[in-house]
């Protein structure tokens, strides 16, 4: 029963989807007749609530393990703990799509609900652009991705979750990488929007820019622990594997960091109108590039999860229809959008121009790396691009990036003089330089890049509080502490990627119980190996007692094997201290009475994740600011 | 059309999405027909890589029964999707020897700790010289090879957990 009201709700959701597109195209054709035009937002507004009670639905019949629903039977036990029950819904291709279509169908309903300050006509338009996009996921869903088919008859028991999956991450991360994702929506349909009524102004770039800040934040706290999540679920010691799964949601974010510089000229100078559109048709597009990278099984990955061309070919002809659909758009329309104001090269404005081009030209490397094993294969060759390429390639120019983006905030907007600016950054020049001869010194041999990245940093980090010299902190706006914050977050993620590429120290040792080895300050004795039961696995586990000048602590890395379906994971222990991470992985037995462990002493890497932290911390006390101000601009 | 510029993404866009659209209606032989099958190795000698483990020519290649011999690298992801299907070829008895391309003895212990060890000797091809010369452009391939030292076919890409028993097969029937 519940199954099939999760159906009903999706069926007249799509409906809904379709009735609100056709609403909003005849307001804008006829505006006599305002009634039209006025049905769209209820319209927007019952349509997400609707995704969102199939949503719940679905949850609902994880919760209940009822067997009966196919998708259930394949990806569910009886025997899981609650919360993987509920995170299940979307540990799988078909809950993971309505999730999808839930947040989009959500967010409508928030522009229809909340977006007053836009011209009507555009946000009638940018709603129909937002139930077109509605249209065809409800499509795909129905068509070919029903999430509540049933199974008859109904088996007793189901098939369990993948493993790599039995995570708390896995209940958070879908769900904050996904409204990343799609928030980038609301973005692509403002634009389209725009493009339809011609009205690309700094109201409509205030308008948007709470929208891209929004999904941007979630983004970041998406990447951010997806990154954290991989470090210790897969236990190989690393933090970013350039994986095609990883580019898909890297790559809308570089779009929408982009978009969010790029809209801040728009609004703030009334500069850069198309480049902005064009920016905001991207960000999305990526989105939908990643879902279709990630979904069709086109690239080989090690995350790859179920393959079906056929749901490939689905998403591509989406993609060609959404994309394409908002390019020739952009083509036609862009000629009658008026050029926006001026400015000079060394400038606010070319500060962050600079940054668009660096985020574009990044972009397009790992978009490239990502597809080029496809292009390979058409010529016949079989290929994959790892992080030698990525990390050759993207690394340069991620450090020139970083080192506009110390002198980007002094610049002032449309014009600024060159001896001021360089009064402005002497200290966050001399504490790069002071870094580099340190690092140098201290810590030789040491690559070229983790050097560069070390002093980068340490000059980023003095030049991103910059702003806030001499001025009133009390009064200093929440939208100029959010960027402080987000770039000194770079800064310090920065230095937590320079300080793990070049201080880790990493162990491989086969130990018999009560022998000891060393990995950096740390003194490692392997006290014993014995066994855990529970619920859904069993495993081996290793006792370990770790010491350093400070004190001793306890670990327990887990070699699990789990029941439903068999299969072993590796549990890493981890050890965190102020000054970094050491950690452990239990191997293979030699057949000898020892035990293999990988152990890595891993300097500052927590700083990478404090820095995501504080990266998206800055989004969120920037949209806050911007909020209130809108606020406060509506009450005067 | 007067103003081109506009016009740049949208094609960018078509470009890609024919690419796309290719890679996925591509029909899925990744048997590659090469020059090769059905006649010798070419000459070669690779050192060994890891201490402990042999190095690889043609000579230990030949009469020592029907074999595999899998060009791989601890930089390629898709030889880590691949490892578990080379792991279920040794198990089921299949001999594997590997070529290392472009690799250092750090990296490729650390790949076969994390991903399992299914090789009995590892040739250091740092350079890919030998990989050409087998008429190889990428990483994972595979070639079955006889006991007389020729190549029966090449497969191209990854091992999918599909083509398992496949392999088998093919390989018990050269015994």
């Amino acid at each position: 029963m519940i199954a099939e009201a999760g159906l009903a709700a999706l069926w007249i959701a799509a409906a809904l989807a379709a009735l609100q597109l056709a609403l909003a195209a005849l307001g804008l054709v006829r505006p006599a007749a305002p009634e039209l035009s006025a049905a769209v937002r209820p319209v927007a507004i019952v349509q997400g609530v609707l995704a969102a009670a199939a949503m719940l639905l679905l949850i609902a019949v994880f919760q209940q393990s009822d067997m009966s629903v196919k998708l259930v039977a394949e990806n569910s036990h009886s025997a899981k703990p609650w919360i993987y029950k509920i995170a299940g819904a979307w540990g799988n291709h078909e809950g993971s799509m309505l999730l999808w279509v839930t947040i989009l169908g959500l967010a409508g309903g928030a522009v229809a609900l909340f977006e007053r300050q836009l011209d009507e006509r555009t946000a009638i338009a940018t709603l129909g652009a937002q139930a077109a996009i509605a249209l065809g996921f409800y499509a795909f869903l129905l068509l070919a991705s029903n999430p509540f088919a049933r199974l008859y008859p109904a088996p007793t028991e189901g098939a369990g979750l993948n493993p790599l999956l039995q995570d708390p991450g896995l209940a958070f991360h879908p769900p904050t990488l996904y409204a990343g994702y799609v928030g980038l929506s609301v973005a692509f349909s403002f634009a389209v929007g725009a493009l339809v009524t011609r009205d690309v102004e700094r109201e409509f770039a205030r308008a948007m820019r709470p929208w891209v800040l929004g999904a941007w934040i979630f983004l970041t706290i998406g990447i951010t622990a997806g990154s954290y999540w991989a470090y210790y679920e897969l236990g190989w010691g690393g933090w970013w594997f350039w994986d095609p799964v990883e580019n898909a949601s890297l790559m809308p974010w570089l779009a929408a960091t982009a978009l969010l510089h790029s809209v801040t000229v728009l609004a703030t100078r009334d500069g850069l109108r198309a480049w902005t559109v064009m920016l905001a048709v991207v960000a999305f597009s990526m989105s939908m590039i990643g879902t279709f990278l990630v979904r069709s099984g086109i690239l080989t990955s090690v995350h790859a999860f179920a393959v079906d061309p056929r749901r490939g070919a689905f998403i591509l002809a989406l993609l060609a229809i959404y994309i394409g659909g908002a390019l020739t758009l952009f083509a036609l329309r862009v000629g009658t959008v008026r050029q926006g104001r001026t400015f000079e090269l060394v400038s606010r404005e070319g500060g962050l121009v600079a940054n668009n081009l660096l985020l574009s030209v990044i972009l397009g490397i790992v978009l490239i790396g990502t597809l080029y094993p496809i292009v390979a294969a058409g010529f016949g060759v079989q290929l994959s691009v790892g992080p030698p390429f990525f990390n050759k390639a993207a690394g340069p120019i991620a450090l020139l990036l970083v080192a506009i983006m110390g002198v980007g905030p002094l610049l002032r907007w449309r014009r600024d003089d060159l001896s001021a600016l360089a009064e402005r950054i002497t200290w966050p020049l001399v504490a790069t330089g002071v870094a580099f001869v340190v690092a140098l010194l201290a810590a030789m041999p040491i690559g070229v890049l983790p050097l560069l990245g070390l002093s980068l940093a340490a000059g980023l980090a003095v030049a991103s509080v910059a702003p806030l010299w001499g001025r009133n902190l009390r009064r200093t706006p929440l939208f100029t502490w959010g960027m402080v914050i987000a770039h000194l977050g770079i800064a310090v993620s920065l230095a937590g990627m320079a300080c793990d590429a070049a201080f880790t120290a990493e162990r491989l040792v086969a130990l018999a119980p009560g022998q000891a080895t060393r990995v950096g300050p740390w003194r490692v004795t392997l006290d014993g190996i014995s066994p855990v039961v529970a619920d859904n696995w069993s495993a081996l586990q290793a006792r370990l007692t770790v010491e350093r000048d400070e004190g001793v602590r306890r670990l327990y890395p887990q070699s699990r094997t789990f029941s439903d379906p068999p299969t072993t994971t590796s549990e890493s222990a981890i050890a965190t201290v102020a000054d970094g991470q050491l950690y452990t992985v239990l191997g293979q037995p030699d057949g000898q009475g020892r035990w293999q462990l990988r152990l890595w002493w891993k300097p500052f890497v927590t700083l990478i994740w404090a820095g995501g932290a504080l990266i998206a911390l800055g989004g969120a006390l920037s949209l806050a600011g911007r909020l209130m101000r809108r606020r406060q601009e509506a009450v005067a | 059309m007067k103003r081109p510029l506009p016009w740049l993404p949208l094609i960018g866009f078509l470009v890609l999405l024919a690419v796309v659209a290719a890679g996925l209606f591509r029909p899925a032989d990744r048997v590659v027909h090469s020059q090769l099958v059905g006649k010798p190795l070419p000459d070669f000698t690779l050192q060994p890589l890891i201490p402990g483990r042999p190095g690889l020519s043609r000579a230990t290649l030949t009469g020592q029964g029907p074999r595999l011999l899998n060009v791989f690298a601890s930089w390629c992801i898709p030889c880590i999707a691949e490892a578990p299907q080379l792991l279920r070829l040794k198990a089921a008895g299949v001999p594997i020897d590997a070529i290392a391309i472009r690799d250092t003895a750090v990296d490729v212990r650390r790949f076969l700790e994390r991903n399992g060890d299914p090789y009995q000797r590892i040739g250091d091809d740092r350079d890919s010289a030998v990989q050409l010369s087998l008429g190889s452009s990428g990483v994972p391939e595979t070639f079955l090879i006889d006991g007389q030292g020729r190549v029966v076919r090449q497969y191209v890409g990854d091992i999918r957990p599909d083509d398992v028993d496949g392999l088998i097969a093919d390989w018990k029937a050269l015994k």
